[in-house]
């Protein structure tokens, strides 16, 4: 029964962590689908966190706050297009000049608005998404093991987290039975035909991310006022570069992507959980190696079991019309 | 371009000390380490003291955060070509930038803390960390119904496996049985930073059954006194009192009075009393402590503060030895 608790409470960690990496690898998908190349998810979600963090302060809501983490996220994500597909820039460099623009804009708008030292006021009440507790959750939780899982694993999540769950099948539908899904999948592989069968490549480029702009913006917004309670400086903590590995690791494809994801979320749940901890026969391990754990389990799982990984044709090549 | 800005920012700040200093001819500097000064925990200590001494003696001061690593050296060597008289340097990860700087002007004061550097105008403070976090310990156990308290660390150093082993041994001291959960945030000076980290370590340990946990990680710990006040659970605030960041979950604040320390450094110099060398902060000095007052009434008891200020005594008296982690 002990075992039991401690897998149903990892999980339970698991997917509070796994949230952000969900959403965001997801945005990162259309755009790479789309032929985008976006190492600035990172850039973005720190943004929106901020946003996010500062309107919900200033107004009091959550949603508010959302809604701006949204909006700044997006035009994070229109920016990117402008550099890249308009000006056919490098999407690289477009994308870390995201990351480190953000990460010195928003704790010096944090310094001067808040004096807070880049910090946004610690946030509390309506101005974050608290954990909801779902329907007989209580009554429930005496029913043996189903009811102990569903009021401790399914219930008492806040809202953005039944988000994230329920982003993966709708970008999944999205990507793989609409029009916009197959000409978003056609475009990032052979942008050439799609133009001759009479799309505008850029057009589409610039919705797809969009769509990043969105899923960005409610990732770093449920750092902020969901997950924590406040902006603080680099909070997002390399969290874009993992989703964007998770990304690459689920294979460009939604659903292996909530499993990378997944699997990074519970070695970091396992990883808090193991410090200190006395285990039969090797004893304490060291928290150093603990702490490489998640990485450690990456490289092996990329080198022996996930195989090869195809990306999008057109990845990184900006669309020029007639060459 | 950060360091340009950077660069300028301090430009501007000796430009505008420069008109200052010919009314008064006592130029201190404070580099500050990473964090920021608003970290509501040892920078900003360090702030609150030096806002102190400008309040009243009405001298300002030149600053500079910390934001990068490469910056601490840089920092602390342009305060002193500025003309500065006393550069405090805060935080252990300066030591290196203050040896060098101290070498290069050795007509300059520098004020270390949290660290030693052994050169004839370098003072250097550290604190008895273990001591205060000692009886912040005895108050855990106290407090504690499930007899399980947890500990999270910021960044896994020597000096804060002193917080750590301090605490464990009043935890101990106050209930032999007790269990003390140990957690680190990271290896990497980003773990000073990281709230959502801090946050899951607090749930896990919640969930392993601890139900008071003292966070000695910067703003990392934020992240540990909010989730202890979403799971109604206590908190132990470390540096700065931070009592007043969640009333009613917050137990007591370990206190590290960086802040009188960067007053009295300030002060001897300005009077011409302050003196090199290596300046041992303990309970004895009141260079560390515990926090009582309007936030943490009814939560800390009476009895706890009765048995932290018997351990307090005791300790004082070198009846109870607390063990440093730095001399094993």
């Amino acid at each position: 029964m002990e075992t039991f608790h401690i897998i149903v409470l990892l999980l339970d960690a698991t997917f509070r962590v796994a949230t952000p990496l969900v959403l965001a690898a997801l945005a990162g998908m259309f755009s790479e689908r789309s032929g985008v190349v976006d190492i600035g998810l990172e850039g973005k979600m720190l943004g929106a966190a901020f946003a996010a963090a500062a309107v919900a302060a200033l107004s009091g809501s959550a949603w508010v706050g959302l809604g701006a983490g949204i909006i700044t996220s997006i035009a994070l994500s229109m920016l990117h297009a402008y550099a890249c597909v308009t000006h056919k820039g490098n999407q690289v460099v477009s994308g870390m000049a995201i990351n480190i623009v953000v990460a010195g804009l928003a704790p010096t708008l944090g310094y001067a608005w808040f004096r807070m030292g880049g910090q946004t006021p610690p946030l509390s009440g309506d101005a974050r998404f608290r954990s909801l507790t779902l329907p007989f959750a209580e009554t429930m939780r005496d029913v043996p093991i189903v009811g102990y899982i569903y009021a401790e694993l399914i219930s008492g999540h806040n809202i953005i987290v039944y988000m994230a769950a329920a982003a993966v099948p709708i970008c999944a539908w999205i990507l793989y039975k609409t029009r916009f899904g197959l000409r978003v999948r056609a475009v990032g592989e052979n942008p050439h035909a799609v133009d001759t069968a009479g799309i505008t490549v850029d057009l589409l480029r610039y919705k797809a991310l969009a769509v990043t702009g969105l899923l960005c913006g409610i990732a770093g917004s449920y750092l902020s006022t969901a997950h924590g309670a406040g902006f603080i400086r680099d909070m997002t903590a390399g969290k874009g570069y993992l989703a964007l590995a998770a990304l690459i690791f689920g294979k460009w494809r939604p659903v292996p992507t909530l499993f990378a994801c997944l699997l990074f979320a519970f070695t970091d749940a396992v990883q808090a959980r193991l410090q200190g901890v006395e285990l039969p026969v090797v004893g304490v391990i060291p928290v150093q190696f603990i702490q490489a754990l998640p990485y450690i389990l990456t490289v092996l799982l990329l080198a022996g079991f996930v195989g090869k990984a195809n990306p999008p044709k057109a990845i990184g090549e900006p669309y020029i019309k007639e060459r | 371009m950060m360091k340009k800005f950077a660069l300028g920012l301090v430009a501007t700040a000796a430009v505008a000390l420069s008109g200052l200093a010919n009314a008064a001819d006592f130029n201190p500097a404070i580099v500050f380490d990473m964090g920021g000064k608003f970290d509501k925990s040892f920078n900003e200590a360090a702030y609150n003291g030096i806002e102190k001494f400008k309040k009243e003696t009405g001298i300002d001061y030149m600053e500079f955060e910390v934001t990068q690593v490469s910056q601490r050296e840089q920092a602390t060597q342009r305060m002193a070509k500025k003309g500065a008289d006393i550069v405090i340097a805060m935080g252990f990860a300066q030591a290196a930038a203050v040896e060098k700087a101290a070498k290069a002007n050795p007509d300059t004061k520098f004020t270390l803390i949290d660290m030693v550097v052994d050169l004839p105008n370098v003072q250097s403070i550290v604190f008895r960390e273990e001591q205060g976090s000692f009886l912040v310990g005895v108050a855990a156990a106290m407090a504690s119904k499930s007899g399980k308290v947890g500990f999270i660390g910021g960044m896994d150093i020597p000096l804060i496996r002193k917080f750590a082993l301090g605490y464990k041994e009043g935890v101990l001291y106050a209930n032999p049985k007790a269990e003390v959960i140990e957690n680190m945030t990271g290896t990497t000076p980003a773990a000073w930073n990281d709230p959502t980290k801090g946050s899951e370590l607090a749930k896990s340990q919640f969930d392993r059954g601890a139900d008071v946990v003292f966070a000695a990680a910067g703003g990392t710990g934020l992240g540990v006194l909010q989730t202890a006040a979403d799971e109604k659970k206590l908190a132990i605030g470390v540096d700065s009192n931070q009592d007043y960041l969640h009333p009613g979950t917050m137990l007591t604040s370990m206190l590290k009075r960086v802040d009188v320390a960067v007053y009295n450094a300030l002060m001897s110099a300005k009077d011409g009393t302050w003196k090199p060398g290596i300046q041992v902060l303990g309970l004895k000095e009141d260079g560390v402590g515990f926090s009582v007052d309007e936030w943490n009434k009814g939560v800390l008891t009476d009895d706890m503060i009765a048995a932290m200020e018997k351990a307090k005594a005791d300790i004082i008296e070198g009846k109870i030895k607390v063990t440093n982690y730095m001399d094993q």
